[in-house]
């Protein structure tokens, strides 16, 4: 059975922001359906009434003080990014209104 | 005695007992290095003026009469997906080559003021996906047991660097085998201990709800004084546990005499049989049979959700992976491709990422986001979720019954460079035995209990959650009956 | 698309009936972010209030802060919420460079506060808006578009990303949806809004200044044909002024009207609102709806609010706006319609501050409803964005009430404290404002005016007191209108008589 089609993993790839080339596409398209047939075995002991597991740390209410810490210096905040003006990060055009 | 092959206790003793200098036992492991790290490629930077200069101060500290940290002196392989502030961080990614941090990471800090000296950042496969440490941007490391195979992953490098005498301790991370599994393929200790135990912040993350750093050394011992100057609470990581870390060094030292008497262990049904190599499966037969004999109650417990963690880990790690990747981006700091002043930022974005991420991560991102994606989410993350709660009532059925539980670390001794990497189900069942412990965030050590045709076996100790120091104390066991066994320490067994 | 004909308001509402929904976010004034200790002051340098937590490096962690979970388990108590007993962070997944981490951690399936209300009150009639959830997230950083004609994302070149902004906490207010307001669907919009806003700045958890951004508003629009079900909505974002609030949903529901009149079908989509032109135009189309991959963040513990601590943060919820208000109407003693202009025109505040500062109700009522009121509307500001404080205002009328100024020297006094130059008493000084009440140099003023209009004061001598008038104006005019006419007029009259 197929469980991811080739159009899907390229739909896939493009929400995840990876142009990924035509061979890839072919490739991972049969990796995953390997992977995905063999992992779709968790359906069938996970009953409905089985609360899920996020986190398996027994802590709740982890907060802290409305107390200011420390800031980069403005030279760190900048020094690894790919381009930089006016103190900002400067980024290629952004095609479509997202946010 | 050489100082490389030497224990990270006698070189904190030797060296706070001026037997010999910080810096000469740094610099000894940087001999090492350059003489075989070309042919291991254990090491992806190395730190040597900051090492040099840090084993100094140790030096000079013991000159002026202040009392030694712990472990002062002691020299450390730190996995290079570990944040060091001005020391370059890759997590074996393009994406992120040239990436100098301007912050360390906790377990950093705590090193430093142990007095660790840390000499420099070690391979993995890419964002620690992987289990060969093949996944590498920068090349494979090799196992120094036999240089045709891998160390194990995804922290091969610093299983490499410790097996291989350029460290006596290293840091890995393990988020579904990745200490535990190259420990046992090349012959050492390496512990994942109880999630939360240590920090995570500086960790970069790979799957957050599994991801743990640990301990490796060549002794239990040295894996638990490790273990020790890394775990407790750090407030900057929401996860990390309040409750006071157990007393893991002294159960290293109880465990070595060897009397297991009143100790109830139980072999985990699920986790051996078809499919496991015969000289794997009987080197833990017979390591179960000295510890029977050493006093140990041996019960078999029948653990039947195991089959399923892999399948829940290649849900849930891939998909919090998707998310936790997203910020490699070309926008703060990393790689940017196709920048050419008419492309879009998502153009920028999209040629960035599929030129910076290796095949493997591509592979995760994707299958993370897929299960995710609306419409599935329900039949892929929230089922291995429910997985995770199914495994973890395992345990603790077993615990009822048992102290702690054991298996074969991996199916497997060391694998052949190249055997796996075009077929990620069989690179992935090198995990078999390691996820059913990540999935419930209990602690787990593998440690050496024999050997297959010259190769290593790890035997895993798994416990319940916060009781590490029962991992250390049957691991210590496991060490001293090996050693007899053998006749000697099992590493000193490799031809390197 | 054609351009369809766009109908009255008047007749777009003979034909249908309006749903309109809220979703409101606002930051937090908390002295930290959201999930790291960097401070979140207004307007400081760019990228100065960063640390590798919202600068989203890798490695980093986020921890959440104890003081904005109490300011969202407030408000929901302030809108009547019920405060969940258990409550998770999510993130939701999508690229976008001014959010850091390319997820923004925000609340799903398990929000903090859910199933409330907030009553406001449109021409004396009670409406119930009811409350769906009230949820924390961060905000993003903010993006500069360079090149463009306009400055918009539009056309421009390259972007210029800060990410001060990127963590502070914001708080997400959404309503259910609110049919049958009828035509009234854009007043009780920006009465909610309104409402919300005051409830909130009560709480004091946010200085709510919709033009400095600090609370931002989303509506929903639809359309139905009375009795038919609600129409496919349109969701309008950069709603950034309590009128605009108004405004966006009228234009949109004539926008709508004109293309359900013409036969065209509306799109679900985002829309954007120009408060230049006062309309909206089409933004990103839902249909290719971003799927946001929500899950629990692994990096944060659940919330687990337990009674005594919501019992004690429910005791220090203040009285609500409403209910305020009706008590200081009779305080006040002000007819309904008195009162309801003082709170259309969002001087509740300003007239309750002038009158603790010292002024009587009557004093502050006429500046605040009057002058000033005139003054904003001429800037198309609100009242409380003019640069005057109800301190000022109280001092402005102590200045009159004294004989100090006259009506005429106090509205100059305003323009100078308007004009950023100081307190009315600074102003007063430094424009040389004071009455003239020094008795001699007004009396040599009148004396000079009665020796200059001599044929004047033999008419006032022989008792035509209405002649006095020319002389004061003569007084008024020789001391450049600082004097007081009434005594003005006195000393004549006592000098000729
Ligand atoms: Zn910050």
């Amino acid at each position: 059975m197929s469980t991811i089609s080739r159009d899907e993993v390229a739909h896939i790839a493009r929400l995840a922001r990876l142009a990924v080339t035509e061979e890839e596409l072919d490739v991972f398209a049969g990796q995953l359906d390997v992977i995905l047939t063999s992992v779709q075995r968790v359906g069938e002991v996970a009953a409905d009434e089985i609360p899920p597991t996020s986190h398996v740390v027994p802590l709740t209410n982890v907060l802290r003080p409305d107390e200011p810490g420390e800031c980069l210096a403005p030279g760190d905040v900048l020094r690894s990014a790919p381009a930089a003006e006016q103190n900002r990060f400067r980024v290629p055009r952004i095609l479509d209104e997202e946010a | 005695m050489q100082p490389i092959t030497m224990t990270a206790a006698q070189i904190a003793d030797a060296v706070a007992q001026g037997q010999i200098s910080a810096r000469e036992v740094a610099q000894a492991h940087f001999d090492q290095i350059a003489s075989v790290d070309t042919e291991l490629n254990a090491f992806l930077t190395l730190d040597t003026e900051g090492a040099l200069a840090a084993a100094d101060a140790i030096d000079s500290a013991r000159a002026d009469g202040e009392k030694l940290p712990a472990l002062a002196g002691v020299p450390l392989a730190l996995k290079d997906i570990i944040v060091t502030k001005d020391v370059e961080t890759t997590a074996a990614s393009k994406i992120l080559k040239g990436w100098v941090p301007p912050y360390d990471a906790t377990i950093v800090r705590k090193m430093r003021a142990a007095g660790i000296v840390v000499l420099g950042k070690t391979n993995l496969d890419e964002f620690a996906m992987g289990s060969s440490t093949e996944n590498s941007a920068f090349g494979a490391t090799r196992n120094p047991w036999d240089r045709t195979r891998t160390p194990g992953g995804s922290s091969g490098g610093s299983s490499a660097a410790v097996a291989g005498y350029e460290a006596p301790l290293a840091i890995g991370t393990d988020t579904g085998g990745s200490i535990r599994q190259p420990a046992a393929v090349t012959g050492i200790v390496g512990h994942k201990p109880t999630y939360g135990a240590v920090s995570r912040y500086g960790l970069i993350a790979f799957s957050s709800s599994l991801d743990q750093a640990g301990p490796f050394g060549r002794t239990v011992l040295d894996a638990a004084l490790l273990h020790e100057a890394i775990a407790g609470h750090d407030p900057a990581d929401s996860t990390s546990l309040t409750a006071p870390a157990p007393d893991v060094v002294a159960a290293a030292r109880e465990g070595a005499d060897a009397d297991l008497t009143g100790l109830t262990v139980g072999v985990v049904t699920e986790l051996g049989g078809a499919g496991y190599e015969a000289g794997v499966s009987a080197a833990v037969a017979a390591t179960i049979a000295q510890l029977s004999n050493a006093g140990a109650k041996v019960v078999e417990i029948s653990c039947p959700s195991f089959d399923y963690a892999l399948g829940a880990y290649y849900l849930i790690a891939p998909s919090e992976a998707s998310s936790n990747l997203a910020k490699f981006d070309a926008v703060r700091f990393g790689l940017r491709v196709g920048d050419n002043g008419v492309a879009s930022l998502e153009e920028v974005m999209s040629q960035t990422r599929d030129a910076g991420f290796g095949a493997e991560v591509k592979r995760r991102i994707i299958l993370g986001t897929y299960a995710l994606s609306s419409g599935y989410y329900d039949a892929y993350y929230g089922q291995a979720q429910k997985v995770r709660t199914l495994i973890s009532r395992d345990f603790s059925k077993a615990f009822e019954q048992c102290d702690v539980l054991v298996s074969p670390t991996s199916p497997t001794v060391a694998f052949p460079l190249g055997e796996r990497v075009d077929d990620p189900m069989a690179m992935y069942a090198a995990d078999l035995c390691t996820l059913p412990a990540s999935l419930a965030g209990t602690p787990a050590i593998s440690v050496p209990c024999g050997l297959s045709e010259g190769l290593p076996v790890g035997l895993q100790v798994m416990a319940p959650a916060f009781a590490d120091d029962r991992c250390y104390r049957v691991a210590a066991a496991v060490e001293t009956l090996t050693t007899a066994a053998l006749g000697k320490p099992l590493l000193a067994h490799s031809t390197f | 698309m054609t351009v369809a004909h766009a109908p009255s308001y008047e007749s777009a509402m003979s034909s249908y009936e309006p749903v309109i929904g809220l979703e409101t976010h606002v930051e937090l004034g908390t002295r930290t972010k959201m999930f790291c200790g960097c401070p979140t002051e207004f307007g400081a340098e760019p990228n100065t209030q960063i640390c590798p937590v919202c600068l989203g490096l890798p490695g980093a962690l986020p921890v959440a802060n104890a003081a904005a979970i109490e300011a969202t388990i407030r408000i929901g108590l302030a809108l009547n919420c019920e405060i969940a007993s258990w409550s998770r962070f999510a993130r939701k997944n999508y690229f976008y460079p001014d959010m850091p981490k390319n997820f923004q951690t925000s609340q799903y399936d398990e929000p903090l506060c859910v199933n409330g209300y907030l009553d406001v009150v449109l021409d004396g009639e009670t409406v119930r808006v009811e409350i769906e959830r009230v949820h924390l997230e961060e905000d993003t950083g903010k993006s500069l578009h360079v090149g463009g004609s306009t400055g918009r994302i539009h056309g421009a070149t390259h972007s210029l990303v800060d990410y001060n902004r990127a963590g502070i906490p914001l708080v997400e207010i959404v309503t259910k949806p609110v049919a049958g307001a009828g035509a009234n669907a854009p007043q009780v919009a920006k009465a909610y809004v309104t409402e919300l806003r005051d409830v909130i700045r009560a709480l004091g958890v946010s200085d709510v200044r919709m033009e400095q951004g600090s609370m931002r508003c989303d509506v929903n629009t639809s359309l139905n044909r009375p009795g038919a079900q609600w129409g496919t909505r349109t969701e309008t974002k950069n709603v950034n002024s309590l009128r605009s609030v108004e405004r966006a949903v009228h234009s949109e529901i004539i926008r709508q009207a004109g293309l359900l009149d013409a036969g065209e079908r509306i799109i679900q989509e985002t829309r954007h609102f120009h408060e230049d032109t006062g309309q909206t135009t089409s933004g990103r189309s839902k249909e290719e709806a971003t799927d946001y991959r929500y899950f629990p963040e692994p990096d944060l513990v659940p919330l687990a609010p337990d009674a005594a601590w919501v019992e004690s943060l429910k005791a220090t919820i203040p009285e609500p706006p409403s209910v305020r208000i009706r008590r200081l109407q009779e305080a006040w003693g002000l007819t309904d319609h008195e009162m309801s202009s003082i709170v259309n025109a969002g001087a509740v505040e300003l007239i309750t501050a002038t009158v603790e500062s010292g002024a009587t109700v009557e004093a502050a009522r006429k500046w605040w409803l009057g002058e000033l009121a005139r003054r904003a509307n001429a800037q198309d500001v609100e009242l409380e964005q003019l640069s005057i404080t109800p301190a000022h205002v109280a001092e402005l009328q102590a200045l009159v009430d004294a004989g100090r100024i006259n009506d005429k020297l106090a509205r100059q006094a305003l323009e100078g404290v308007l004009a950023g130059e100081g307190s009315p008493e600074q102003v007063v000084a430094a424009r040389g404002l004071e009455v003239v009440s020094d008795s001699g140099a007004l009396g040599a003023a009148v004396d000079a005016a009665i020796a200059d209009n001599p044929d004047i004061a033999a008419k006032i001598r022989d008792g035509k007191l209405a002649a006095a008038g020319a002389l004061v104006g003569a007084v008024m005019k020789s001391t450049k209108g600082q004097a007081d006419a009434k005594t003005v007029r006195e000393l004549i009259l006592s000098k000729l008589s």
